[in-house]
């Protein structure tokens, strides 16, 4: 407003082509001044947002947890209680993941069980590599024994839909092992689902108060007929074999314990 | 006559079913003066058109009860509704509509297939802010076209909830197409589930929801049917690629009640006509991860219009419609008796339904399901004449040798392919398998306009296919494409990962630049064993199926598994835009993108 009061103050006489134009492009500008206030509240100048590729859930946290066997396993003398469980923690590239399994007697004071903590990240499109430490601890009325591992491990789906679980462990006191397991599942109807599974273990080093031989430790061979009520909850049926190889066997032998056990097991398999 | 009927529909079974829609016939008669389109399932919902000097419309979004085949939920209904109020516009007319969020959660409204200006376009974080809890967002814009649309939420999972409406804009000239009575029938898919936990279930276990997986039985009578070895090579080749041959639909009828104007099959969605008229049956397909296929038994739909845009006419018997498309057809009864409107959903664990009948309360028999089709070789991409081993090899694992006779994408060596592959050799992959977020790639990828889809087309029926498409007026952009932008569809089931490229939207540093007013090429490529119906806001994909300035304005294309296809696009408007797989889950799984229009100055805004 000040510039405009200045050019009418003005001698008109004295306006140069080059100022007449001025004057008219400023009130040009005048009249326009109203009109783009308009046009900025107008849908065309509305501002949007910035881009951003956080705007979806693609990217969330998941919780997962099951309990892939949680059985009674009926066999000669006393019947444990097994527990296999895993889940995870994290997104799609990044997890925690933690794995438990072992077995209890409830008559006696005695079990052994092990516990893994570890980060995995997807190697392929399948299958996951894993890292971090493992604890190992048997319990029994004379004691406990425990010791720790740094595992490295890969966990997927192989091709023929194989679920598959292998890893190598390095102990604290230096021993070198690995172990591998594996199962299908093969669907009889929409609900009901034979299940085999295979479990292997290998020792480079013996360890004798875990009764550990060096060479194939054992197999174990199982087939679960699983019911599945809701996907998440599925009680099931099976026979489950477990026979200690080589060394292992020899050492079991010398304890009196049994080196090949059978027997019929009963559990849920659920998850979260 | 809302608390009549959901007395009534309480206790609703099958016995009790005819005489409950007689009830209602019985009201329905006497509101003659209701227009057509508003008898039946849709008299108890609202007609909106705008009114007043501004063009005003209101609508209001909130947490309703309802009743599907007379069980209680809670859904996300448009002025009480589900689906919302059919949404009458007028091409030519300046609408404002005022859309009020009574949620406790941030909301939206997107106008899906409606040409506007970005900010209008309703995506919360591409072109708006969303609208908060308690505010009233104004959606201005012109209105530039005319024809058969809707709307949904473009939040979080509403859309799953029952948050969209059929939306139906009159041509400003004279409508080609001549009908007597018209009606808006919207499919879409319920659950009574959380949809947040729908997800969650599909991201924890692969193939939650399909209870229709192959077993041993099926094994043993495809033995008999086609031999030990041919049986076991078509188990053991989806086996050893880790792949479900009946990955058909992510959520199935295990959970979904599929529905035909918001009711359920039990509640038999009716719509009238006199013997001899033409009825003008507008379809949209407004599910959140259902494929329709569509038929009426006794009756011949000629096809008028797909995705809003008036095509030649198309005499067929069923057809499929992707999640977000759209088809008008043209039925004509000559017969004074009542027929079926069936749409199974694609993986064949249920169906929507109503009836097109000369009297409220009337059905004719319900047509029984079709058997599951199963996915084939062609479907994960393999040569189809050769069937070699390498082909076989989907996993980044096993990439010891990766297809190199394929070609770049994203360069031009292979221009006009979409025209010229047409039937002919299958077009290759190229080296990039797009890591572990695709858990597959379509070694071979197809042209398939031709093929009406899975488990379609095999039983006798004419089943519309992309081919049929014929724009009713030119396109007017006649330049050839300058380029060409070619993106992969890629997933990782397993995993329960979705994306272009093999790269979720979170993965992405920026959007997909177009520049306005140049003419492209876009490119689908289906790296996956699943239909994607794949949607482009704000702007049209002329899909090339060979008519040239006739090539059929879509504004989603359904992209079946392997399947090459492309579309030649003019950005008109500047701005963001919202491209993205329309299967919800997908989408909320990570594949999207967003489109940027700018000008030859890097500009986005007018």
């Amino acid at each position: 407003m000040k510039s405009l009061d200045n050019i009418t103050k003005q001698n008109h006489k004295t306006l140069t082509v080059s100022k007449m134009q001025k004057r008219i492009i400023k009130k040009i500008l005048l009249v326009l001044l109203p009109l783009l206030i308009i046009t900025a509240n107008s849908v065309n100048a509305q501002k949007a947002p910035e881009f951003s590729n956080k705007i979806l859930p693609d990217d969330k946290t998941y919780f997962y947890f099951v309990a892939d066997r949680l059985e009674y396993y009926s066999i000669e003398g006393l019947n444990p209680l097994v527990a296999d469980v895993q889940g995870y923690i994290g997104k799609d590239y990044n997890k925690f993941w933690f794995k438990a399994e072992g077995e209890f007697l409830t008559a006696e004071k005695e079990g052994e069980m092990e516990v893994q903590g570890l980060y995995s990240r997807p190697l392929t499109a399948y299958f996951d590599l894993q890292a971090g430490l493992r604890y190992d601890l048997a319990y029994s009325n004379t004691g406990n024994n425990s010791r720790a591992f740094a595992v490295v491990g890969l966990q997927g789906l192989a091709p023929y839909l194989f679920e598959v679980d292998g890893s190598i462990q390095v102990s604290d006191e230096g021993d070198l092992s690995g172990s591998f397991e594996g199962e299908i599942d093969l669907l009889v109807t929409q609900r009901l689902v034979i299940q085999p599974r295979f479990a292997t273990s290998v020792a480079v080093q013996e360890v004798e108060e875990f009764g550990v031989g060096s060479g194939l430790n054992n197999i174990q061979l199982g087939l679960r007929l699983r019911y599945e009520i809701k996907r998440e909850f599925a009680p099931y049926l099976g026979i489950s074999w477990n026979r200690k190889l080589s060394e292992t066997a020899d050492l079991a032998k010398l304890e009196g314990a049994d080196v090949s056990v059978f027997g019929v097991v009963a559990g849920v398999r659920l998850w979260y | 006559m809302k608390k009549e009927e959901s007395k009534t529909t309480k206790k609703i079974s099958r016995r009790t079913f005819f005489r409950y829609s007689a009830s209602i016939g019985a009201v329905a008669g006497m509101s003659t003066i209701l227009p057509a389109y508003a008898f039946a399932g849709f008299k108890d919902r609202d007609v909106l058109e705008p009114s007043g000097a501004e063009n005003v419309l209101n609508l209001s979004i909130s947490e309703i009860p309802i009743k599907i085949d007379g069980k209680k939920s809670k859904a996300i209904g448009i002025n009480g509704t589900v689906p919302g109020p059919l949404i009458r516009l007028k091409e030519g007319e300046d609408v404002l509509l005022r859309v009020t969020n009574e949620l406790d959660e941030d909301t939206s409204i997107h106008w899906h297939g409606i040409i506007l200006p970005f900010q209008m376009d309703g995506v919360p974080g591409v072109s708006f802010d969303g609208i908060k809890p308690g505010e009233t967002f104004e959606y201005r814009f012109p209105v530039t076209q005319n024809g058969t649309y809707w709307y949904h939420s473009h939040s979080k999972l509403q859309e799953q909830l029952g948050h969209y409406g059929p939306m139906i804009i009159e041509p400003k000239d004279k409508d080609p197409v001549e009908y007597d009575r018209e009606y808006p029938i919207l499919l879409s898919d319920w659950t009574f589930e959380s949809p947040y936990d729908v997800m969650n279930n599909m991201k924890k276990m692969d193939g939650y929801y399909n209870f229709q997986k192959r077993t041993f039985g099926e094994f043993f009578k495809d033995v008999s049917e086609d031999g030990f070895v041919s049986a076991f090579k078509n188990y053991t080749s989806f086996g050893r690629m880790r792949m479900s041959a009946t990955d058909l639909a992510d959520v199935t009828g295990a959970t979904y009640t599929y529905l035909m104007n918001g009711r359920g099959p039990e509640s038999n969605w009716n719509a009238l006509f006199k013997k001899g008229e033409k009825v003008r049956l507008r379809f949209i397909n407004g599910s959140a991860g259902s494929t329709f296929d569509v038929r009426i038994p006794g009756l011949k739909m000629t096809v008028v219009q797909a995705d809003g845009q008036n095509i030649e006419p198309v005499s067929i018997e069923e057809f499929r419609i992707g999640i977000a498309e759209t088809y008008d057809v043209i039925v004509e009864p000559k017969e004074e008796k009542a027929f079926t409107i069936f749409a199974e959903s694609l993986d064949r664990s249920g169906f929507a339904r109503g009836t097109l009948a000369p009297k409220e309360g009337m059905a004719a028999a319900i047509p029984v399901l079709r058997p599951r089709p199963v996915r084939s070789m062609k479907d994960m991409g393999m040569n189809m004449s050769e069937m070699n081993m390498d082909g076989m090899k989907m996993d980044g694992m096993d990439k010891k040798e990766p297809a190199m006779e394929g070609m770049d994408h994203g360069n031009m060596n292979h221009e006009m392919a979409g025209m010229s592959e047409m039937n002919s050799e299958p077009v290759k992959h190229g080296p990039d398998r797009h890591g572990l977020g695709a858990a597959a790639i379509a070694d071979n990828q197809y042209n398939r306009l031709h093929e009406p889809g899975i488990g379609l087309g095999n039983d006798g029926r004419k089943v519309l296919v992309y081919n049929d498409l014929k724009s009713l007026e030119p396109n007017i952009d006649e330049r050839m494409p300058e380029r060409e932008v070619e993106l992969h569809l890629t997933g990782n089931m397993e995993r329960y990962m979705w994306s272009f490229d093999g790269k979720e939207f979170n993965e992405v540093k920026g959007p997909i630049e177009f520049t306005q007013n140049e003419r492209l090429r876009l490119i689908l490529v289906n790296d996956t064993m699943m239909e994607h119906p794949i949607h482009l806001h704000g702007m049209w994909m002329e899909l090339e199926n060979e008519n040239g300035i006739y090539n059929p304005r879509k504004h989603t294309l359904l992209v079946q598994p392997a399947q090459r296809i492309s579309a030649l696009v003019t950005p008109r408007d500047k701005g963001r835009w919202a491209f993205h797989c329309h299967i919800l889950y997908h989408m909320e799984m990570g594949m999207f993108r967003v489109v940027q229009v700018s000008d030859k100055n890097g500009g986005i805004y007018e």
